[in-house]
């Protein structure tokens, strides 16, 4: 095989693969930017994908039948949001230690959305999904039009996000508000922001953002729903985080460097070459490891309260 | 001041047992199953003989020696999430010095696979304890990570290096180890039941625990490091180090629990072996409020509530996902609940409110009279 359509091939799998950690890690940058460190994010993608699923498969005729996958991915979103304003409630206003009642959430969430998908579906089902919009003209620009515009919309969406994330978050006063209570509540609440109001808005955005995310992998890349479907991505998107260093340009990077490791692994298999397949499949999660020891530097540029609860009756 | 304390720990687990089992409630009426009938059979059905008694203990025994591991490392300051990956990796090094030295009689034999299983854990703990101490790896993010990857390992290994001959030429495929040696295989305390002397080792691991963190200068030190790490540095105590050494305790509860699985339940290395306790004994140890004596009954509580969902999915057709949820609602409404009662403004605002309903209570007590 000619190098250059094996790079092709690599990166083709590569984009539709990064779209649903970038969403996941996008929505969780808007909670740490705002001192909140989300660990439930894996849990909120499960039961994002569950609603994402359920809701077209369960319409199965009738007026709503076209609009099925997009009432699944505003449900998905819907679910994410309300699960990011029970962890705000329990970290932001009951000030529950972060790490901990993030690994609650992630077991709330996948428990939930199996139990359901047991109860309501059973077995393993397929739907129909979203299908690949290509953009006209511009897909068939040779190379570049496979990789970047046979895309379904929602990966469109995913990367229009990371302008929109950069943009809310520096050029708004509702993104100079979420990192004030981020980097110093005190100073921020002084200044009048409300820090609790703020931390609920990023969390349920970035709630809602994660619950896109699982809907993206329900209906666009898996085209099913099992209590394996989100295997971790929720941690590797908070790691991710991290990795680009709490900017949406980093994080889009990094989603990209993760995916396009994840799509190798999957071409190394396809072209005959012999490697236990076990050790491929933990790539991703050493890499992780690895970026996170390698960016501990980065630590400084990250929001200087994260993790850490606001009690505004507290002196110190 | 002690009495103060259990009485609060009290009021918090019962508190988050309501929330608990109201949140579930909801659930369940979702899936249309009735919560009473359901809660019936968790709570009850594993009780009514003695099977089912032992069998709550069976599940119990892997669970405390894992919470009691979660335990030490919460205390000293830093989180395990990665007690599944330490239990496999407790497994396979137990499986393989026990198929590797058949020939050692019992008495060394036994303890060396029980060692091994500890020491592997350990290690894969260490890991993450050493990348938190010495290159601020967030240990949840990176013993997460080493879940995985001790997943993978662990099936890479069961399905090639270390598969069952007999497997491999049968060609039934199932990832299996060989079967242990009868001689490493822990005794059973009750004939004709799967309780087997885990449970003594389990119970006197909690003894050495509460010795460990609250009678020698080890586990003072690691108790201070996790509550305030900055006074203890000022102290002198070098809290990074200490760090470590609560992972490597944490990872080492975790790999003899997957050691006394494998040598007193399933006496050989299988799939799907951990399946879950190192979640649930983060549950386990909040749930138990970090202490030895609080961890045991709640360590046989969630033996019951393992077997009692089992039970749950086989009569009533309710999905075993449900304890998934039932954990999850209990981890985040014991922190809401320890976090918020812990603030003094919050006590003395619940003391005040106490305070007002008391008299009220009892005015309108005296005048009904």
């Amino acid at each position: 095989m000619h190098p250059v359509e094996m790079i092709y091939n690599v990166l083709c799998l590569a984009v539709p693969f990064s779209v649903a950690i970038l969403l996941a890690a996008l929505g969780e940058n808007f909670n740490q930017r705002a001192g909140i460190f989300n660990l439930g994010c894996d849990g909120i993608m499960c039961v994002g994908a569950f609603l994402g699923f359920m809701v077209p498969y369960s319409i199965k005729a009738g007026a709503l039948l076209p609009y099925g996958n997009v009432l699944g991915v505003l449900a998905a979103m819907t679910g994410g949001a309300l699960l990011g304003l029970l962890f705000a409630l329990v970290t932001v206003t009951f000030r529950a230690s972060q790490g901990i009642a993030g690994i609650g959430l992630q077991m709330l969430g996948w428990g939930l959305s199996g139990t359901l998908f047991r109860h309501f579906v059973g077995g393993v089902t397929g739907v129909e999904g979203i299908h690949v919009y290509a953009i006209p003209g511009l897909s068939h620009l040779p190379f570049l039009g496979g990789v970047l515009f046979s895309h379904t919309p929602l990966a469109y969406l995913a990367f229009l996000m990371v302008p929109i994330s950069w943009f809310l978050l520096y050029k708004t006063p509702w993104g100079l508000k979420v990192r004030a209570v981020g980097t110093h509540p005190r100073a921020a609440d002084t200044m009048g922001i409300n820090v609790d109001l703020t931390r609920y808005q990023a969390l349920m955005l970035g709630g809602a953002m994660a619950g896109m995310a699982g809907s993206y992998l329900a209906l666009c890349q898996a085209k099913m729903f099992s209590d394996d479907l989100v295997a971790g991505r929720g941690f590797i998107a908070v790691a991710l985080v991290y990795f680009g260093r709490w900017s949406p340009l980093g994080i889009m990077g990094g989603a990209l460097l993760f995916s396009i490791a994840q799509s190798f692994q999957l071409s190394m298999q396809v072209w005959g070459i012999k490697f236990p397949y076990e050790f491929a499949v933990m790539l991703p999660y050493v890499l992780v490891i690895v970026v996170l020891a390698l960016a501990r530097k980065a630590r400084q540029l990250g929001p200087t309260d994260l993790g850490k609860p606001y009690n505004r009756e507290m002196r110190f | 001041m002690n009495k103060q304390k259990v009485i609060y720990g009290t009021v918090v687990i019962l508190a988050v047992s309501l929330i608990a089992a109201l949140v579930v409630a909801l659930v369940l009426l979702s899936i249309g199953a009735s919560p009473l009938e359901t809660y019936k059979t968790i709570l009850l059905g594993p009780l009514s003989d003695l099977f089912g008694m032992t069998e709550v203990l069976v599940r119990a025994v892997p669970l405390l020696l894992v919470g009691l591991g979660i335990a030490i490392s919460f205390r000293s300051g830093i989180i395990n999430i990665g007690a599944e990956g330490q239990i496999q990796m407790g497994v396979l090094a137990s499986t393989a010095v026990a198929l590797a030295l058949p020939g050692l009689p019992k008495l060394y034999l036994l303890p060396m696979a029980l060692m091994a299983g500890a020491l592997a854990g350990a290690i894969w703990g260490g890991i993450a304890g050493w990348l938190r101490a010495r290159l601020q790896v967030n240990e949840i993010l990176s013993t997460v990570m080493l879940n995985y990857i001790a997943g993978q390992i662990y099936t890479f290994l069961l399905r090639g290096p270390m598969l069952d001959p007999a497997e491999r030429e049968m060609g039934s495929g199932t990832p299996q180890s060989m079967r242990l040696p009868d001689h490493v295989i822990l005794d059973y305390i009750v004939p004709g039941t799967r309780l087997h002397t885990g449970l003594i080792l389990a119970l006197v691991m909690a003894l050495l625990v509460w010795i460990l963190l609250w009678k020698t200068t080890l586990g003072y030190r690691m108790r201070a490091a996790g509550a305030g790490a900055k006074a203890a540095r000022y102290a002198g105590i070098p809290v990074e180090r200490y760090l470590i050494v609560a992972m490597l305790f944490a990872g080492g509860f975790a790999g003899l629990a997957g050691a006394v699985e494998v040598t007193g339940v399933h006496h050989r290395a299988i799939e799907g072996i951990s399946s879950g306790y190192g979640f649930a004994g983060i549950v386990v140890a909040l749930f138990g409020m970090l202490h030895p004596a609080g961890i045991i009954p709640s360590a046989a509580f969630f033996g019951v509530l393992l077997i009692g969902a089992d039970m749950t999915q086989r009569s009533a057709g309710v999905p075993a996902n449900m304890v998934l949820v039932l954990q999850g609602v209990i981890i985040l409404s014991i922190v809401s609940a320890q976090s918020f009662l812990r603030n003094p403004y919050a006590q003395e605002r619940l003391l005040r409110w106490f305070q007002n309903l008391l008299p009220a209570a009892l005015r309108t007590k005296k005048g009904g009279q």
